[in-house]
């Protein structure tokens, strides 16, 4: 006999606590803490900062813990809790150019003032798993030597020297802010920056490798990536000047791009730009890729058509908090309209075996 | 209550979105952006609904959410719950006491009268999504009223399967001048959109809000030799035996036996109270 589908309460509840049950996982198994995820899995905590919008590590931490280590679910708590939070003012740009860099390499010289600083990268390691972890043992104390006490340049201010790369313009109007205006296309370059830098690293770096395998290329060197903390600062009414409330880790990427110049700019380099919060190398390069490729418009450049190019495409998808809110709709019961459905193409099947049978028998008559 | 702002949205956001519904009730199917926030509910699972609720509700109002019809689907529930905890508002399972309905895929099959909000959630607002997938080109052929390709898709839909092959989400006019997706309700349910109810649309992912005021005009797209025609399961529900309402399908056992409920919850409860028993009532009763 039919059960009416009651009790989707209990149900719920019941999920819930099974759910806790398993992110605790075995309790005969020591529990993780906060500060174990921050310290140790930094860059998942850097990522759900990134894509979160929000940077506290001790935040992305718990939300890492919580969500059983799926970024994105982390992301969306982060996210969720970002949205409630009172917005009391903007700091001042960061200026990273004073940052204070752990890394610091460019693809496009040699060496330069700055040098180059390969800092804590996986990029030489051979990628060969090491048991020796697996047995818990110490790191081994890292070799050190004193920091540089001045500001170290970026590259592209060289090639601007000569006035070989385009200038990026000086403007004092207020960068568009995404998450408290609706998105409208076209969108300018900081909505587009805003919109990337939040975006997935996983589609952010998929558009990024498409421009590179020849939908719309626009060949990039890596002209400088630098990975440091930046002090924050912000203006404060009563005091009349700003103060540093704070310091957050960047990662910047500037790439310098190929531009054959067009009828009102002599041949120059373009840029590309990524900034993202912690070290979060990947996607800055490609945030820079994908920045660049949006550009073809103001550049002067053909629409090749590619879906790097396409801002309406990229900036409409690249959000995962939107994208697997979406998709995972699709559980939920969709029982109505699949009736209709249903009694539809009935209807249509029984209309077209009609149409049949009376052919036969008109047919059979002649 | 909990340490959240009344309905969760800070006053700030709600006075937003309010105006948002304002500029919607004022121009009526035409879909105003709003900077939709990060509900602690996924996109697509109500958070357009959900904000609109929250902007909608007072401390006063009693508060209904349904799913497909029912009020205990799972998804209704968790919004039920949401509501309860950060707004502390009154519940309620029956239609007719609700001051402000959350409903996603469904109208109630009970009128609904001046004192009532009926608050949709809304996946893709654009009715021409499909058909023209930018936002720039589809806001073009709303300023522009250009709905042709509407026509052509259903004239082809008629040429192909000799009906016009859409069973929800059936595409409206509203007030004359803007084609308007009714979110994906059962073409059965369009006619009832002429209400006396205030109806408000959230599409949260989407960034959209737009309504539909009382009393207002909406007409489901057609053609003069093949008009709209609302349709249902030919049966009555084999609970109640209401023959007008909307019914579900459900397969009984392996033989594949099957019979037609109400999907409206609250209306087959309601008729079974007042003593209508269908075809399988006694033995549910039972």
């Amino acid at each position: 006999m039919y059960v009416a589908v009651k009790g989707g309460e209990r149900a719920i509840d019941n999920a819930h606590a099974w759910l806790a049950e398993e992110r605790r996982g075995d309790t005969s198994v020591a529990e993780l803490s906060l500060v174990q995820i921050r310290e140790q899995l930094a860059l998942a905590v850097n990522r759900v900062m990134a894509e979160g919008s929000l940077f506290d590590p001790d935040l992305a931490a718990l939300a890492i813990k919580q969500s059983r280590g799926d970024l994105i679910e982390a992301i969306f708590l982060i996210r969720a809790y970002r949205t409630t939070l009172p917005r009391f003012g903007y700091t001042l740009p960061v200026d990273t150019g004073a940052m204070a860099c752990d890394r610091r390499i460019s693809a496009t010289f040699k060496d330069a003032p700055g040098g180059q600083v390969l800092g804590p990268t996986f990029d030489y390691t051979h990628r060969l798993l090491d048991f020796k972890l697996a047995a818990e043992g110490e790191a081994a104390e890292a070799p050190t030597s004193a920091p540089r006490t001045e500001p170290t340049p970026h590259i592209t201010e060289f090639l601007q020297g000569e006035d070989i790369i385009e200038r990026e313009p000086m403007s004092e109007a207020q960068p568009g802010d995404l998450t408290r205006e609706p998105m409208a296309f076209p969108a300018d370059r900081s909505v587009r920056l805003q919109s990337l830098t939040r975006g997935d690293e996983g589609f952010i770096l998929g558009m990024a490798y498409s421009t590179q395998r020849g939908y719309a290329r626009n060949h990039a060197f890596v002209g400088e990536l630098r990975i440091g903390t930046v002090a924050v600062e912000m203006e404060i009414p009563e005091l009349g000047f700003a103060i540093k409330i704070g310091e957050v880790e960047l990662t910047e990427c500037e790439t310098v791009n190929q531009f054959k110049g067009s009828k009102t700019v002599p041949p120059q380099f373009t840029r590309g730009y990524g900034l993202v919060f912690g070290q979060s190398e990947r996607k800055s390069i490609a945030m820079a890729l994908v920045d660049r490729a949006l550009r073809w418009k103001e550049l002067g450049e053909d629409n090749l058509g590619a879906a790097a190019q396409d801002e309406e495409f990229v900036l409409s998808h690249s959000d995962n908090i939107q994208a697997t809110g979406f998709l995972e709709h699709i559980k939920l019961p969709h029982y109505v309209d699949f009736q209709s459905e249903l009694e539809l193409v009935r209807k249509l099947r029984r209309e077209a075996a009609e149409a049949v049978e009376q052919m036969a028998a008109k047919e059979a008559a002649e | 209550m909990s340490d959240y702002n009344f309905a969760y949205l800070d006053e700030q956001t709600k006075r937003m979105i309010r105006r948002a519904i304002l500029k919607g009730l004022a121009v009526p199917g035409y879909q105003v952006p709003f900077a939709s926030r990060e509900m602690p509910m996924p996109y697509g699972w109500g958070t357009g609904g959900v904000q609109v609720s929250a902007a909608t509700l007072t401390p006063e109002d009693t508060f209904k959410v349904i799913d497909q019809g029912a009020d205990d689907t799972t998804n209704a529930v968790s919004i039920r719950k949401f509501f309860e905890r950060t707004a502390g508002v009154a519940t309620t399972e029956e239609t007719e006491k609700a001051s402000v309905i959350q409903t996603r895929h469904r109208i109630p099959e009970a009128e609904l009268t001046e004192d009532q909000i009926l608050v949709y959630q809304v996946p893709i607002p654009e009715p021409l999504r499909f058909l023209e997938p930018r936002e720039t080109e589809t806001r073009k052929m709303h300023a522009l009223q250009e709905y042709g390709l509407m026509h052509v898709k259903l004239y082809e839909d008629i040429s192909q399967h000799g009906a016009i092959a859409t069973s929800y989400a059936y595409p409206v006019k509203v007030s004359d001048r803007y084609v308007m997706d009714p979110s994906p309700i059962p073409k059965f349910d369009n006619p009832k959109m002429e209400m006396a109810a205030i109806q408000l649309f959230g599409a949260g992912r989407e960034q959209r809000i737009y309504a539909v005021p009382p009393y207002t005009s909406v007409v489901s797209l057609d053609f003069e030799d093949y008009p709209f025609e609302a349709s249902k399961a030919d049966h009555p529900c084999d609970l109640c035996a209401a023959e007008d309402s909307y019914l579900d399908e459900v397969i009984l056992d392996d033989a594949g036996n099957r019979m037609f409920v109400c999907s409206d919850t609250d209306y087959c409860r309601s008729r079974r109270e007042a003593g209508h028993v269908g075809r399988l009532g006694e033995e549910a009763a039972a």
